[in-house]
């Protein structure tokens, strides 16, 4: 603290309960090993020489990718559960208030903001709205189309007649042949990639920059505040 | 109908002998995957039930569905085989021709309305009232209508009567499309693969012919015992996928000594064909053990999905032909420097706001 401001009251507010912050965590972890084993399986290493009892590299690579699939698949399915069961701040991530005027209209300042358009931003005990809006357009609606185009892939190797068949098989002649979907679980990936570098930049700029904690939010569950004014 | 010969009596009159003929029931009910005791399922079948007609229509095509079939692995099959349908119409192998043979189409479709197959290779071009195939003088269309309309079902051959193939592909002048894109009455088998494999043919229309059913289908009309695995599931370089051993040029150590070819742009992890296991050619060999690539010929449209060398589809955006990790890692890259950017001038903001913050005190003071 500089000494400008004279004593400084610091509110807090528990935002993210527990099982939301292990989630966040968790599911960092399983999108980050889903995208380095998904891109590999994409573009692979350089060709291994010897013979091929010697080796299993592609296999180990696509189990990981499998396996963090379910970790991330689960963490999905209990996230959807807490936002039912979890307080007002869980439902942000499946929710978005489009049709209030005033989320508009503080997406723009937040935009502005980023700009350095503001001079201050505004408080937020949830998410602030351009935060909110990425999260669900790429983690709810990009997660979910990940794991439809993902399970439908699986369904090839598990074969006719698996679950997975039975639940998204029919998402490749949707989609169109399973090249397609191939196609676009690949671009999925770049536009997670991309989300992930702007929300890991926008966490630590706004932790330091805004006038509320948000990385250490994420770890403890409080928000706090750096001043009083509304 | 009691007058109508049996399948047995057409072969016998073709001059196939009994032994004969009981090895082709026990190698069809192999190839369809049966247990050996269906030889005699199906060579009793084809001795009691009357022959069920099969025509044989062909729409904008190259003939290679024909070309394949008729050089089945095993002669025999396709003897019996050929026996049991070019009898009726078929415009490339039968002998009538002109008026005659148009006869016998409609003779075939009053006499058997409802009871005969109707196998097509090719398929409809829409555009020009369907000028860019005239059959007997008539677009293509109205004579695929005509025969649809009595059939029983339809066996769709080759890529281009399932998917469109070639000339459905982009910009598809003639505005060519698939069978079930005209008829939606009837029930249509797809053989998909451009052409099919031969054994794939004679086997599926073996199996509807004796036991008079629809083999069990995909949720996209292909024969599950035939297109219910992808090439790279019972490929046998699959070994060398798994160990992450690939080849990387034409010409190198990997490509001699068999390893993957999915870095050179195979398309077995997406293709759904039965290349892998009854192969061509009398079983000889197939694409992928010869060295090259699957192209993915038996997929829908599977001229439009970008090179055959590339296994990720090149999509067009904004009007260019992009590959996705091209273009995935410009936009990170464009994101990452941006982001330092921001960064720079966030922290410069910061800098002089304070600074401004600290004058403000001073003034006051
Ligand atoms: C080192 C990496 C990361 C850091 C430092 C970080 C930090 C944060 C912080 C501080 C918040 C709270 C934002 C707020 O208070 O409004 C948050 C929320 C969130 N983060 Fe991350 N994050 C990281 C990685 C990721 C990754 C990889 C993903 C997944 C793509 C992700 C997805 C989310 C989601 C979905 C939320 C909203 C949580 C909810 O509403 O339940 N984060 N993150
Ligand atoms: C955020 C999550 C995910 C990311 C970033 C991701 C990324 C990728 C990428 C880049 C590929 C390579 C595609 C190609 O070029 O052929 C891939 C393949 C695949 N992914 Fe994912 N994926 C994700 C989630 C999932 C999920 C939830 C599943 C469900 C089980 C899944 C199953 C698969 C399968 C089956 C393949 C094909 C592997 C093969 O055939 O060898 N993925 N993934
Ligand atoms: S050669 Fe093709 S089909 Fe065979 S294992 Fe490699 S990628 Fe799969
Ligand atoms: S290996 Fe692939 S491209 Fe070649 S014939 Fe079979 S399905 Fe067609």
């Amino acid at each position: 603290m500089f000494t400008g401001i004279p004593t400084v009251q610091q509110t807090a507010v528990y935002v993210y309960q527990t099982p939301v912050r292990i989630w966040h965590w968790v599911n960092a972890l399983s999108i980050t090993v889903l995208a380095i084993t998904g891109y590999l399986i994409g573009s692979p290493l350089p060709s291994l020489s010897g013979e091929a009892s010697d080796h299993y590299l592609m296999g180990y690579i696509r189990f990981f990718h499998f396996a963090a699939a379910y970790v991330f698949l689960v963490g999905f399915l209990f996230r959807l559960y807490w936002a039912v069961v979890g307080n007002s701040y869980s439902h942000q991530l499946f929710t978005l208030p489009f049709w209030r005027r005033r989320f508009w209209s503080e997406l723009l300042h937040e935009v502005r903001w980023y700009a350095f358009l503001e001079q201050e931003p505004r408080k937020y005990i949830g998410h602030n709205p351009l935060a909110h809006l990425f999260m669900v357009v790429i983690i709810t609606v990009g997660g979910f189309v990940m794991i439809v185009t993902g399970l439908a892939l699986y369904s090839e190797q598990t074969g006719l007649g698996s679950w997975q068949d039975q639940l998204f098989g029919w998402v490749i002649p949707f989609v169109g042949q399973s090249q397609d979907v191939r196609m676009w679980h690949h671009w999925g990936m770049w536009v997670i990639v991309v989300f992930v570098m702007l929300h890991v930049y926008t966490a630590i700029r706004e932790d330091i920059m805004s006038r509320q904690s948000l990385i250490s939010t994420m770890i403890s569950g409080w928000r706090m505040f750096k001043d009083d004014r509304p | 109908m009691a007058t109508t010969e049996t399948f047995y009596e057409v072969m016998r009159r073709q001059g196939i002998s009994r032994r004969s003929f009981l090895k082709y029931c026990s190698l069809t009910a192999t190839a369809l995957g049966l247990a050996p005791s269906f030889a005699g399922t199906i060579a009793n079948a084809m001795e009691t039930k009357p022959r069920t007609p099969v025509i044989w229509l062909h729409g904008l095509e190259c003939t290679c569905c024909s070309e394949s079939f008729i050089r089945s692995a095993h002669p025999l099959v396709s003897d019996v085989v050929l026996s049991m349908i070019s009898l009726d119409y078929d415009d490339v192998i039968m002998a009538s021709a002109g008026h005659q043979a148009e006869a016998i189409l409609d003779e075939i479709r009053h006499k058997y309305k409802g009871n005969y197959i109707l196998a097509v290779e090719g398929n409809v071009p829409l555009n020009q009232d369907g000028m860019s195939c005239i059959i007997g003088g008539r677009p293509f269309i109205e004579q695929l209508r005509e025969v649809a309309a009595d059939c029983q079902a339809i066996i769709a051959w080759g890529s281009c009567a399932s998917w469109g193939c070639v000339q459905a592909a982009h910009p598809n002048p003639t505005q060519a499309v698939p069978i079930h894109q005209v008829i939606h009455d009837k029930p249509i088998i797809k053989v998909p693969g451009c052409p099919p494999i031969a054994e794939v043919m004679t086997g599926v229309i073996t199996y509807m012919l004796t036991f008079e059913r629809i083999p069990e289908l995909d949720r996209q009309g292909r024969p599950k015992m035939f297109y219910g695995q992808r090439i790279h599931d019972k490929c046998y370089r699959r070994p060398h996928f798994d160990a992450g051993q690939f080849v990387e040029n034409w010409d190198d150590e990997g490509a001699r000594k068999g390893f993957c070819l999915y870095k050179m742009g195979c398309k077995g992890p997406t293709t759904y064909n039965a290349c892998s296991t009854v192969r061509w050619n009398n079983g000889v060999s197939f694409p992928i053990q010869s060295g090259h690539g699957c192209i993915g010929c038996s997929e829908d449209g599977f001229w439009d999905k970008g090179s055959f060398y590339d296994h990720v589809t090149d999509t067009r955006v904004f009007g260019i032909e992009a590959n996705a990790d091209r273009v995935g890692i410009a936009a990170a890259g464009t994101v990452g420097v941006a982001v330092a950017a921001h960064a720079a001038a966030s922290a410069i903001h910061r800098i002089k706001q304070r600074a401004g913050e600290h004058h403000e005190e001073n003034d006051q003071a």
